[in-house]
């Protein structure tokens, strides 16, 4: 048992470096198994160049003890991977290895994650020309060989006004046996541009981390740092917060299941849900003047306040469309021959999810509890969340289902924190970062749990900042779930996650 | 002689040519009202054909004159079949014993045409249309051949003229009224998936994927890619036709009025599509087949209904 070398701690808590335990590898190993066999799963795993090595950090939530652990190693030019043992590290140690040139030894899928060159300068693994940038999507795509079986290459460019990824299928006539998605075309390089900071320009680059999760991602990155400055933000500040998750929550959802519907060719929820949507970010914009969110959430609290009319109108507006909204997604769902397109397609068993590390939607809809609202509350606005959303089926129907019933949730937690709005101020400035230190903060954006870390250097500039988009451990499922399916049914399949591509390549 | 057939083409292709593309405006019509949308003119599909046809063409270098016949061969072959059907009241311009052999199969060529043009390119999703559309047809013909082997029993004829004449009125009264109730139902389905309509298909998709008839055309453009829409709307009228004659084969005599209830016929059609779109969803794609051969059953069962 090696408990004692973990750090356990409450996300929201700052950290000193020199506090964390370097455990030697073995040990870093078997601490690590050891907490994901009681239960943790894998919520962030990175790397930190130092003189003596790449310094390995892991982040472990257990969700229903509401902390999380933290283990810390360091390796040199390469490690016998983890991934054997535990899958969901998967692509983070694929993802180290295009970063830093970091060999796992034995990892079974190695191969690049985003295409770009090493971090650092060192060799690329894969011995790609280090002079030029690397061509996204160039690799050796999983191929079935045999009579009949043929190959179908979907993207990067689509017919659809979407973002762009690379979808490989093998199909045997019209039964898809394996699709290997490859991402990266997006890769901007968020993360390198946080080094050194916060720069003026940081927050903005987080609002652009996933346009769609504004409000998610600047929520996290402003809790990081606020956690690093020990920054007591004021009650109405994450009121505020929480008002503007749950709009984000909702139009986002609403408009993934007009999508749905678009994609089995239902009209009248289509049609309805992409208007209700437009409402529902016009709220939004009412808030901060962004139909996006975007503006509204910076470190130290928020640049707008509600005041007494703007509450009452956004609760009029509200009590209009929720009925409206419940109207049009009831529609769908009490139609027979939609629920023949969703029911049993694309399931994703309870154990795979599991193993994967899924989070979000896509974990709810295979039975798993994974709600950072729940698990992980911040500030008094998340603390009165009491209904978190489960379907078990792990399919398309199911995953439908848990928006569906988060939109009816996130109503009520709406209407409860527009009544109850704390009083007090929304903004104070950040004191300087504390320096030589580590926080972590989980933020539910709509699609799943958003993971922000962030290591401070000795002058209290961010060193290293690694974020995890839901969409990171989600992709992969997506993949599994299309096996055996009809190729036909990969677009319905693909709307049931609805996966950020952007998020995903950083 | 001369000038009552020249009177009948003259007619008969002015109707077809001129109203064809209505319907298709008719049906976006009605599914934006039950969408709460206002949606596009009725007269959007005239407007699309005319901006196509002002484009210029582009060809992959990969393919070859089949890829260009293709679209050829869609808009000439509705045409050629729309001469062999009666519009409602108003009979068809040409008529021999057996034409509706040749109207079956003159649809079958488009397709061979289509589908080749669609390999031509060389992608692999115009395959797996290609692929789709075929099997699906092939399916669809015998519920084709059935119905109007049940009519030509009816009418005691073998050309088309004949087998859509005056008897259909009395028929309907007398007891084979159950037979052409099932191949009017066999019929609209075929007309469903013939122009590729939900449940079936789904006209307005990007989704490549999941496409039948659209992916196949994906690689056409401009005046190509206008005669394959034109060519389209004329497959819809043709066929259409066959169904609005059996569900109202009532006939004035004067042509003028033949003409009018006839085109009320497929605008109500048209409607009917647009409302079936509007409340259901796609089926799924092995779904497709499965219905095919039950609608080649139910016409079979209204073939069995008249032999008796």
């Amino acid at each position: 048992m090696n408990r004692s070398k973990l750090i356990r701690f409450q996300h929201g808590a700052c950290i000193p470096l020199a506090e964390l335990p370097r455990l030697d590898f073995a040990t870093f190993r078997e601490s690590l198994l050891e907490e994901v066999a009681n239960h943790a799963r894998v919520a962030s795993f990175f790397g930190h160049p130092s003189d003596d090595g790449l310094e390995l950090y892991a982040i472990l939530a257990h969700d229903w003890q509401g902390d999380l652990a933290l283990l810390h190693t360091r390796v040199a030019d390469t490690y016998p991977s983890l991934t054997p043992d535990c899958a969901q590290l998967h692509l983070f140690e694929r993802e180290l290895a295009e970063q830093y040139g970091v060999r796992p030894e034995g990892h079974p899928w190695l191969k690049p994650v985003r295409f770009h060159n090493p971090w650092v300068d060192t060799d690329d693994i894969w011995g790609r020309n280090a002079k030029q940038h690397p061509i996204p999507g160039d690799m050796d795509f999983y191929r079935v060989e045999g009579e009949e079986v043929h190959e179908v290459a979907v993207g990067p460019i689509h017919a659809g006004v979407i973002e762009p990824g690379h979808f490989r299928f093998q199909c045997h006539g019209e039964q898809v046996m394996h699709l290997e998605i490859s991402l990266g075309f997006q890769h901007r390089g968020i993360e390198q541009m946080l080094i050194g900071g916060p720069h003026p320009t940081s927050i903005y680059q987080l609002e652009a981390a996933a346009g769609d999760t504004t409000i998610g991602h600047t929520t996290a990155y402003s809790q990081v740092l606020e956690s690093l400055a020990g920054h007591d933000t004021m009650p109405r500040a994450y009121a505020i917060r929480s008002i503007a998750l749950e709009l984000e929550r909702l139009a986002n959802h609403v408009g993934g299941i007009g999508g749905l519907t678009t994609d089995v060719g239902f009209l009248p929820t289509a049609s309805f849900c992409g208007r209700l949507r437009g409402d529902y970010l016009n709220l939004s914009a009412e808030l901060c003047g962004s139909r996006f969110g975007r503006g509204l959430i910076r470190p130290g609290g928020v640049q707008f306040d509600l005041d007494n009319a703007l509450v009452d109108k956004v609760k009029q507006r509200l009590a209009v469309l929720e009925p409206e909204t419940r109207g049009a997604i009831e529609l769908c769902f009490d139609n027979p021959s939609v629920l023949a397109r969703f029911e049993g397609i694309g399931v994703v068993s309870t154990d795979d999810a599991e193993e994967l590390g899924l989070v979000g939607v896509a974990a709810k809809a295979c039975g798993l509890v994974r709600d950072a609202r729940l698990h992980h509350p911040f500030g008094s606005g998340e603390t009165k969340f009491d209904t978190p959303v489960i379907e078990i089926d792990g399919d398309v129907c199911a995953r439908g289902n848990v928006r569906r019933r988060e939109i009816y949730a996130s109503h009520e937690l709406l209407r409860d924190t527009l009544t109850q709005l704390p009083a007090g101020g929304i903004y104070s400035p950040l004191e300087s970062l504390a320096p030589d230190s580590l926080a972590v903060s989980l933020c539910e954006g709509w699609r799943g749990e958003l993971i922000h870390t962030a290591i401070t250097d000795s002058n209290g500039r961010i060193s290293r900042y690694k974020i995890v988009d839901p969409s990171f451990h989600n992709w992969s499922a997506l993949a599994l779930s299309l096996r055996g399916e009809q190729i036909s049914d990969f677009p319905v399949c693909n709307k049931s996650f609805d996966l950020s591509y952007c998020g995903f390549d950083l | 002689m001369i000038g009552s057939l020249a009177l009948s083409l003259t007619i008969h292709l002015a109707l077809l040519l001129l109203f064809a593309p209505l319907l298709q405006g008719v049906i976006t019509k009605t599914k934006a009202l039950f969408a709460g949308r206002v949606g596009a003119p009725l007269l959007q599909p005239y407007y699309d054909l005319a901006r196509l046809m002002r484009k210029g063409f582009v060809f992959s270098r990969t393919t070859t004159w089949v890829f260009q016949a293709g679209p050829v061969v869609g808009l000439a072959v509705p045409l050629l079949a729309s001469l062999l059907i009666p519009f409602g009241g108003l009979a068809a311009p040409i008529s021999f014993e057996g034409d509706f052999i040749l109207f079956v199969y003159l649809f079958a060529l488009s397709r061979f045409f289509t589908a080749t043009a669609a390999l031509d390119t060389g992608s692999s999703f115009e395959g797996m249309g290609a692929a789709r559309e075929v099997t699906f047809s092939c399916l669809a013909e015998p519920t084709m051949l059935f119905t109007l082997l049940v009519l030509a029993r009816l009418s005691g004829g073998l050309s088309l003229n004949t087998l859509f004449g005056k008897h259909l009125l009395d028929a309907w009264h007398s007891e084979a009224g159950t037979s052409l109730g099932l191949i009017l139902v066999c019929l609209f389905v075929v007309l469903l998936v013939e122009n590729s309509r939900i449940p079936f298909d789904d006209p307005n998709t990007h989704l490549e994927l999941t496409m039948i008839h659209e992916v196949m055309v994906l690689d056409h453009s401009g005046p190509a890619f206008g005669m394959i829409l034109y060519g389209a709307s004329l497959k819809m009228m043709v066929l259409g036709a066959i169904v609005v004659r059996l569900a109202l084969p009532w006939q004035t005599g004067w042509w003028l009025s033949d003409a009018l209830l006839f085109m009320a016929g497929l605008i109500a059609m048209a409607v009917f599509i647009g409302v079936i779109e509007s409340i259901m969803a796609r089926l799924r794609l092995p779904r497709v087949p499965q219905m095919l051969i039950g609608t080649s059953l139910l016409s079979i069962f209204a073939l069995v209904l008249v032999l008796r």
